[in-house]
């Protein structure tokens, strides 16, 4: 369309004109000339980092964004290539994507799905964004997810640790580089029983929403198949905030283990709580009191400050690891930023490069082939050893840290250190699991 | 038995916080008639002063230690609070130790100065204006004062603890001469709930038995004739409004070692202190402080595993049963008077 | 027009022009412009203003008519969609049984929450009112899972039975919600040199009947039963002297708005297919009475400018980052660039809320009729050198 004429009248003209003969139905914004949803054009790319920029996940949200701005650095060329270096796969050449820039957009999920879905469906149709990534809580994915299945464009979900991301709720433009509530569990509970023994009797609190049942249901079948009881599950309310009276009624039972299925402000609640009224000191049929923590995440645990002491739990990846990828990967985040990143950071960077590689060998941003280049794909080199995404339903397996609250920290982010490395064999398990039963994949779907 | 003995506790200790919030805002609604909006965030900023002063105390010198190496495998800092360099290593860190206590004094003067410019400075220019432009305008100010304190100590909690001498708990049992570890209460949650009693009995006193206290009481009954006896009221108000910033800061602070405080904690006291008023009736001081404990109480009861067996989902939603079931019955709550804030 | 006064008609002709003109209106910057990142005019937005249109529109007819003050009206809006939502799993995926569904559940929500909630007034209407959302919104999220799927969210599935339709399309993905065959998500593309006009099925539909909803709420606010509202707000007691019984007339504004409230629900599920339960959070609840009163409670139009503003901000603000701050700045000196990214950093991006909430202050105090007064001054100062006798504000306070 001729750019003459630009007067009101002029305009009116033309756009009757363009009514009549160049609007064409499209889906979406992906006009019927390109092959799929926001085919780039030109000499760029543009991705979508959606994360929670506010409400009580904002920290994980800015470390998350940091990562991608990083990730986004070192696909350009920029930087000092961070784990590209380490990475098995040289596909990646750092002048962007497929030759074309790498730019990106930043959303706020505000941690609520529909916020979340406001934003992603904003960088789809508005600044034609090609891959959606991010994400600090597994409502918040699996509701984005569904939103890319239907788009046509492809999800690289970040911090989701609930088993539906992958189980009931997976999808064929989904992928997850996170670990789950199954993989925590058993993870975690070889290592519950050789330190706290096989004959212990478990009190859960567990956060009353799908993340919270489906870790509570994991820990509680792994710990069970080792010999352990379990005295009780209490559900609380998302929205509490003072545990006590959830607490007192521990004190009351014979349990000698009390695991926390809480995450975020909830965990760090709950476990201050579990401090205060003594339970670390306790005694019960001859044993120490211990407290478990699931999930745990760096950066929250700092809330809690010295109550994190001694306190085991699992946890995707951390910055003390000594493998060349994490060593290179914290090199270059403490050096841009000042500080070790966490591993919301770790997931989301290595899911833009995951990304990226995919594209490249694929030869296309096609989420259909990005789909067939990242299913069964191996990898090694982002700092969890070897990495396996599984094509049956886009979850990768890699090695799982289990974690420990340090006794004497260095320094402020000295807070985990590492226990045990539990190898990917050993937290595999079937893709038609009952844990993660009932979903379908469908088809990759391009837009 | 025990369990219920601890819930009462329990009950007691939410109270606390429930009490002193619902007093500080009934203060302020029932001396000037706003409906404030900001008062959760007043509570919030009353934490943050501790976690203020706590990182006041903690300002450091950097001394590098060439034996051990940061994450970077750079030369580690060493950092020695300044208070530890200047008074010496051991009452240094007896001074960060005791860093909640020393924020009660340090949060107070904070407090009223802060609940002075607002008054003066927002809130004087709405007394004439609707309460939905008052809710709107305090809305506001919350939401900028909670994302200041994001945008300067970020969105995740931040530890502060009790002084060291205050941790572990008290054992009722043992002094009972039941088995011990049964029945014990943290050490910090008994102080917590006796501090709330000794606030809440001093604004009493302070209302009942000066001639300040008088004037203002006078004042909230009937506003414009105080005014026409020459008495000048408005300054007055001013200071109660002052006191109630000051009460919710208090409440804020002691409550840190509870919770680790977050820039959102006043937004999630809000609506909970705010249904706490009314169901203590509008304007009435004895009415929130009661209903501040009836609703502690009951919730805790409710989240007993054998309470949620018998009503699944009860403890989500008791306040809300409770505060529905005595607005029905009870048309201005507890102790509410006629003819505030129904129209 | 359709039984209204010229002063009505011509504003709803204003509002349907806005409406209708929307995509060109709101894209006013031309693709891959500095300025581009203010276009609003991308489906999802525009959907949303008008459906929050909707939703402030019916709290408007209540809180604006007659002064209850509803604290948790957002409850209708989640029952609505999650109604909605229901009906694409079991049914069909025609949005027209969907908003059907979605209308009447959420009156007869409002009907039951109205008719107890109506027997207190003032702020202990408004704490029920809120008691009942909280309450909602905490079984929603919890015990009620197997109806709302919780934290996720309603979704559709493969599975889903839609008796009507199929369960899945013949390449295996969900079918997508439709007005008999024209699907919700079309958009038509208008390229104009720089310019790139979205035209989406899904917005026209919702502002159709957005000015539907409009045009009943014009009527509503002109008939007698809406003078008897307003009768309600200046003085209930003297109501009830006259011998008239306020209840009934409260309690079908309630319903009304509920109502309304449901409608809006409907179609953020019909263009959305999710429905979330934190869509019935006290903060949503507030939303609505921000948007009123910022608007101008009272005024026709004033809740509609209100929605705009808020999912303006929401949706454009959160999305400005520092790297977008360097781009727009990138003429100035190094130096002095840094320094406004620097200045400008704490309330863009992350701290879009900190921006909203200086906003909302502003307003409140500057303009206490809300954004309708600032344009009824606006008017007012270019009409100073015309004929003082000229027409009145298109609109006024219902007092």
């Amino acid at each position: 369309m001729s750019k003459t004429n630009m007067t009101r009248r002029g305009v009116l003209k033309t756009g009757a004109v363009a009514g009549a003969g160049v609007a064409l139905p499209t889906i979406f914004t992906a006009s019927s000339a390109a092959a799929y949803m926001n085919e780039p054009t030109g000499g760029s790319v543009t991705l979508g980092f959606n994360v929670p920029q506010t409400g009580p996940y904002a920290d994980e949200g800015a470390d998350e964004l940091r990562a991608y701005e990083l990730a986004v650095e070192h696909l350009n060329g920029g930087g000092d290539g961070g784990m590209m270096n380490t990475f098995s796969s040289k596909a990646l050449k750092g002048n962007g994507i497929l030759g074309k820039k790498v730019e990106y957009v930043s959303g706020d999920t505000q941690t609520k799905s529909d916020a979340a879905r406001a934003s992603a469906k904003s960088m789809i149709e508005k600044d034609g964004a090609i891959m959606i990534t991010g994400g600090s809580s597994s409502g918040v994915a699996i509701a984005v997810q569904g939103l890319c299945q239907e788009a046509g464009v492809i999800f690289m979900a970040g911090l989701t640790h609930s088993n539906d991301t992958t189980g009931k709720d997976k999808k064929a433009n989904g992928f997850r580089h996170f670990f789950n509530a199954y993989m925590s569990g058993a993870a975690l509970a070889p290592v519950l029983a050789a330190r706290y023994g096989k004959d212990r009797k478990a009190y859960h609190l567990t956060a009353d929403y799908t993340w919270g049942w489906t870790q509570e249901e994991s820990i509680k079948a792994a710990t069970e198949a080792l010999g352990w009881t379990t005295v009780n599950t209490v559900k609380t309310p998302l929205s509490q905030t003072d545990f006590s009276s959830y607490i007192t009624p521990v004190l009351q039972t014979d349990a000698d283990v009390l695991i926390l299925n809480h995450y975020g402000g909830n965990m760090v609640n709950s476990l201050t709580n579990a401090v205060q009224f003594g339970l670390r000191e306790k005694q019960v049929n001859g044993k120490n009191f211990e407290i478990v923590v699931p999930l745990f995440s760096r950066l929250m645990a700092r809330g809690a400050g010295e109550n994190i002491k001694g306190i085991l739990g699992s946890t995707n990846w951390h910055w003390s690891l000594q493998d060349e990828g994490s060593k290179a990967f914290v090199k270059s985040f403490g050096t841009k930023y000042g500080f070790p990143p966490s591993q919301a950071a770790h997931t989301v960077y290595c899911q833009t490069l995951l990304y990226a590689d995919a594209a490249e060998r694929a030869g296309t941003f096609n989420p259909c082939g990005i789909g067939e280049a990242l299913e069964g794909f191996e990898f090694d080199g982002l700092g969890n050893g070897k990495t396996l995404y599984r094509a049956d339903d886009h979850q990768c397996f890699k090695d799982v840290l289990v974690v420990k609250g340090k006794e004497n920290p260095t320094s402020e982010f000295d807070i985990l250190e590492v226990v045990e490395v539990t190898p990917v064999e050993q937290v595999t398990y079937a893709p038609d699991h009952p844990m993660f039963a009932g979903g379908n994949l469908g088809t990759c779907n391009p837009g | 038995m025990d369990a219920i003995f601890l819930q009462i506790l329990n009950g007691l200790d939410k109270g606390s916080a429930y009490a002193l919030i619902a007093l500080g805002l009934t203060l302020i609604f029932g001396t000037l008639g706003v409906v404030n909006f900001a008062h959760g965030a007043l509570f919030m900023l009353g934490s943050f002063c501790a976690v203020t002063l706590n990182k006041i105390l903690n300002l450091s010198v950097e001394t590098i230690d060439p034996t051990k190496t940061d994450f970077l495998g750079n030369p580690l800092k060493v950092k020695t609070p300044y208070v530890q360099a200047w008074f010496g290593d051991d009452f240094g860190a007896a001074i960060i130790d005791w860093g909640v206590p020393l924020a009660i004094l340090f949060t107070i003067p904070v407090m009223i100065g802060i609940g002075f410019i607002m008054e003066r400075g927002l809130i004087k220019h709405f007394y004439k204006r609707p309460h939905a432009d008052q809710i709107l305008v305090t809305f506001g100010l919350a939401i900028v004062l909670q994302e200041l304190i994001k945008y300067f100590f970020g969105a995740n909690p931040i530890p502060t603890p009790a002084p060291d001498a205050f941790k572990g708990s008290f054992d009722f049992g043992a002094m009972l001469g039941m088995d011990p570890n049964v029945i014990i209460y943290p050490y910090w949650r008994l102080i917590y709930f006796g501090f709330a009693a000794v606030i809440i009995g001093a604004v009493f006193a302070f209302l009942q038995f000066t001639t300040f206290g008088m004037v203002v009481r006078a004042g909230m009954a009937d506003r414009e004739t105080v005014g026409l006896l020459g008495i000048n009221i408005d300054k007055r108000f001013t200071i109660m409004f002052g006191i109630a910033a000051a009460v919710a800061g208090l409440a804020g602070v002691m409550y840190g070692p509870i919770n680790s405080p977050n820039y959102h904690m006043g937004m999630d006291f809000l609506v909970l202190s705010f249904v706490v008023v009314v169901v203590g009736g509008m304007g009435s001081l004895p009415g929130a402080v009661l209903a501040g404990f009836l609703l502690g109480i009951l919730e805790s009861f409710a989240s007993m595993t054998q309470v949620i067996d018998l009503i699944p989902g009860i403890n989500q939603i008791i306040i809300y049963v409770v505060a529905i079931i005595i607005l029905l019955t009870r048309p201005r709550g507890l102790m509410g008077r006629k003819g505030v804030m129904e129209d | 027009m359709f039984g209204l006064d010229k002063k009505d008609s011509t504003l709803l002709l204003i509002v349907a022009v806005l409406t209708m003109f929307a995509p060109f209106i709101l894209n006013p910057f031309p693709e891959g412009s500095a300025l581009a990142q203010f276009n609003a005019g991308y489906p999802d937005l525009m959907q949303r203003f008008v459906i929050f249109g909707i939703f402030a529109i019916g709290f408007n007819i209540l809180f604006g008519l007659t002064g209850y003050l509803s604290f948790g009206h957002a409850a209708f809006l989640g029952v609505g969609s999650y109604a909605a939502v229901w009906m694409f799993k079991l049914l069909s995926m025609n949005v027209i049984p969907a908003i059907f569904l979605a209308i009447v559940v959420s009156g007869l929500f409002a009907l039951l929450i109205g008719f107890i909630s109506l027997r207190r007034s003032g702020i202990y209407f408004s704490i029920l009112t809120l008691a009942f959302a909280q309450m909602m919104f905490a079984l929603a999220y919890s015990v009620l899972t197997p109806i709302t799927n919780g934290e996720t969210g309603l979704q559709l599935t493969l599975n889903d039975p839609r008796v009507l339709g199929q369960s899945a399309t013949a390449d295996g993905s969900i079918p997508v919600t439709s007005l008999f065959g024209m699907e919700m998500r079309q958009t038509f593309q208008l390229d104009m040199g720089a310019w790139l006009f979205q035209f989406n099925v899904g917005y026209y539909f919702s502002a159709v009947i957005m000015l539907i909803a409009f045009f009943i709420a014009i009527r509503i606010f002109r008939s007698p039963f809406g003078m008897m509202l307003r009768a309600v707000k200046s003085n209930q007691q003297r109501v009830n002297y006259t011998g008239l019984n306020a209840r009934p007339y409260t309690l079908a504004a309630f319903v009304i708005s509920g109502m309304y409230a449901g409608l809006a629900g409907g179609l953020l599920a019909s263009m959305d297919p999710l429905a979330g339960a934190e869509r019935m959070q006290w903060t949503a609840s507030g939303e609505v009475v921000l948007m009123t009163i910022l608007g101008g409670a009272g005024t026709l139009i004033g809740p509609v400018l209100g929605a705009g503003f808020i999912k303006y901000f929401e949706n454009i603000f959160s999305k400005i980052n520092d790297n977008v701050l360097h781009e727009w700045f990138a003429f100035l000196p190094d130096g002095l660039e840094n320094f406004v990214v620097f200045v400008m950093h704490p309330f863009i991006g992350k701290g879009w809320n900190l921006t909203l909430g200086i906003l909302f202050m502003l307003v409140v105090i500057f303009l206490p009729g809300g954004l309708v007064e600032g344009g009824q001054r606006i008017a007012k100062l270019f009409r100073k050198g015309k004929a003082k006798d000229s027409a009145k504000p298109t609109t006024k306070p219902a007092e």
